[in-house]
């Protein structure tokens, strides 16, 4: 268009190309700030943090040799390192099955009526967005041995109760429990986002062919149309369990004998602890690789999610 | 026949759904009912949810004078405000250049947009923490701030918003004479309102709650944010004391639950947001 105007005036084109001239440079300087700020706080260290991890640093120290792949093949044989990936994996597996199916099923109960609707999705959310430090300190208190009203409530029942949080074999569900708590509502608020976007028509051609209960419904219909936002949130919520952090560093820091370390935790106390620079960067390229992996998952399903619509 | 099928389903709705109700709000209300009772009741072995002697006021007032606890919560709102406006500075103008200005480069650093978003902040934080240790700003506000001043996600957000706007509009804010600056913050950022407040949701929750940088980069208590100050209020030496402990943590969470309840829709918009990060 503009090729067009300079063919036929010349003092518009001049004005034209000037005004190129000026989105040429603006664009420039409008992106120059994001652009020093993402290199300098992204891109620099990422780097460093690959850097790190091939050298014996340790911070405060002033040398620091090269010694290539020794950190990581460290970390292989490390068998505090093995338990603090195995808890990781373990607390993923613990919160992730029960957040889903709870999410999932308080949502299909929120949408299968009409009253109360808004005050239910409140009450489930406040979880996902209370600082998690305060909320651990209660949690804490609700599983006290003595004054913790979980403990004491589940002892008037006739259940055994032990420390939960001292007890190396009860530790780690109890602090899943935590993550289920606080996660559960925010898988609810996904699949109540997916609920609404199946068109109601395809209820109307199931009834057609004979779905009639609700149960029929839920099977031949919902579930089905909710198969992509399902694989979104298991992937949302795995990353969420991979990150725990906060209720680790404050109930629990790690114990007891380290039956709650976790891969956060580890990538901490190991960088800014004990100050093994080296090695803590070791820990910290394997934790991106598993993040970022499931990452470019979830990117692929939510790509293909977008050619369905 | 049929009203009744209904009236037992609609009862079986409420009885879960109270019950996961109750699942989700029991350490708000356990938290509350310790922070109004004293320490004799607290280890009665009947128990209320209610106190008997209400000890609410000596708790509270206990919580903010022994512990800095209104500096936690100013803290906690000076450094999320710094971050957001500084983000929503450097990060505004960004997205519209990459929304609706061509220039040399412009796609070479989309991608680098793309790939910061798959970068999670914990991996950064040593060499952030090195930065700031050569920068001087360890214990300070600075080092709270310096690491979030530019948002990948707040980027590409912008920018999806952007985008969305027609081509005409910059068009004829150029011909009014409105300069590529003023265009930024007089039309895109007013019409992209849901967005922007989406993500001024998203940065202030996420920075409210943050416990793993303030961690690392803060010792003094001066600095805190309300996250790390509560930590450090139960670690030390008062931390036994569950009642004003409690008071604590109830004033911490409670300005983004107010918050919350006043704009529910556009806090889980905000936080959902967050989620497709």
């Amino acid at each position: 268009m503009v090729m067009i105007a300079s063919a036929n005036d010349a003092a518009l084109c001049r004005r034209a190309t000037r005004r190129n001239f000026a989105q040429l440079t603006a664009g420039h300087l409008l992106s120059l700030p994001a652009a020093v700020a993402l290199l300098l706080l992204f891109v620099a260290p990422t780097i460093a943090i690959f850097g790190i991890a091939l050298t014996d640093w340790q911070l405060g120290a002033d040398d620091l040799s090269f010694i290539g792949l020794k950190n990581f093949r460290a970390l292989l044989v490390d068998p505090d390192f093995y338990k603090s990936l195995r808890n990781s994996v373990v607390y993923t597996l613990l919160v992730l099955p029960a957040t889903v199916c709870l999410g999932l099923a308080v949502a299909l109960l929120i949408e299968s009526g009409r009253s109360f609707r808004a005050f239910y999705r409140a009450a489930h959310f406040l979880p996902v967005m209370a600082t998690m430090a305060a909320m651990a300190i209660s949690w804490e208190a609700l599983l006290h041995p003595t004054i913790g009203l979980l403990t004491q409530a589940l002892a008037s029942l006739g259940v055994p109760t032990t420390n939960w949080l001292k007890n190396q074999h009860t530790v780690l569900p109890a602090l899943a429990a935590i993550g289920i708590w606080q996660n559960f509502g925010y898988a609810m608020v996904l699949f109540l986002a997916g609920l609404k976007v199946i068109p109601p028509d395809l209820y109307e051609a199931a009834a057609v062919d004979g779905a009639d209960s609700a149960f029929d419904r839920l099977r031949t219909v919902t579930l089905p149309m909710l198969g992509p936002t399902t694989m979104f949130v298991t992937i949302i919520i795995t990353l969420r369990s991979l990150e725990v952090f906060d209720t680790v560093s404050i109930i629990t820091q790690g114990g007891p004998e380290k039956a709650s370390e976790v891969l956060l935790y580890t990538l901490y106390t190991e960088s800014f602890s004990y100050l093994r620079t080296g090695y803590g960067a070791a820990i910290t390229v394997v934790f991106l690789l598993m993040v970022t992996s499931l990452m470019l998952l979830q990117t692929r399903i939510m790509d293909r999610r977008v050619h369905y619509a | 026949m049929n009203s009744l099928l209904h009236l037992t389903r609609s009862a079986g709705r409420h009885a879960i759904l109270v019950l996961t109700s109750i699942f989700a709000l029991l350490p708000f209300i356990w938290m509350i009912s310790l922070s109004l009772k004293s320490p004799g009741e607290m280890f009665q072995s009947a128990f209320s949810l209610w106190p008997e002697h209400f000890t609410a006021v000596e708790n509270y007032a206990q919580a903010f004078t022994s512990a800095p606890l209104l500096r936690f919560l100013l803290n906690g709102v000076f450094v999320c405000v710094a971050i957001l406006v500084v983000q929503l500075a450097i990060c505004a103008p960004c997205a519209y250049a990459l929304a609706k200005l061509r220039f040399r480069g412009s796609e070479g650093f989309f991608a680098l947009v793309l790939v910061a978003l798959f970068i999670p902040h914990q991996v950064l934080a040593l060499p952030l923490f090195i930065l700031c240790y050569k920068l001087g700003i360890l214990n300070s506000y600075a080092a709270l701030v310096l690491p979030f001043i530019v948002s990948p996600f707040g980027i590409f957000l912008l920018r999806q918003f952007f985008k969305a706007i027609p081509d005409d509009i910059v068009h004829a804010a150029r011909l009014d004479g409105v300069s590529e600056f003023g265009i930024v913050w007089r039309i895109m950022m007013p019409m992209s309102m849901p967005a922007v407040t989406a993500f001024a949701i998203f940065s202030a929750v996420s920075h409210w709650n943050d416990l793993f940088w303030p961690m690392i980069v803060i010792t003094s208590e001066r600095f805190m944010p309300p996250s790390q100050g509560i930590v450090a209020f139960h670690n030390g030496e008062l931390g036994i004391q569950y009642g004003p402990l409690m008071a604590g943590a109830v004033m911490i969470v409670a300005p983004l639950l107010c918050a919350f309840l006043f704009a529910q829709r556009k806090f889980i918009a905000g936080l959902t947001l967050g989620g497709v990060k």
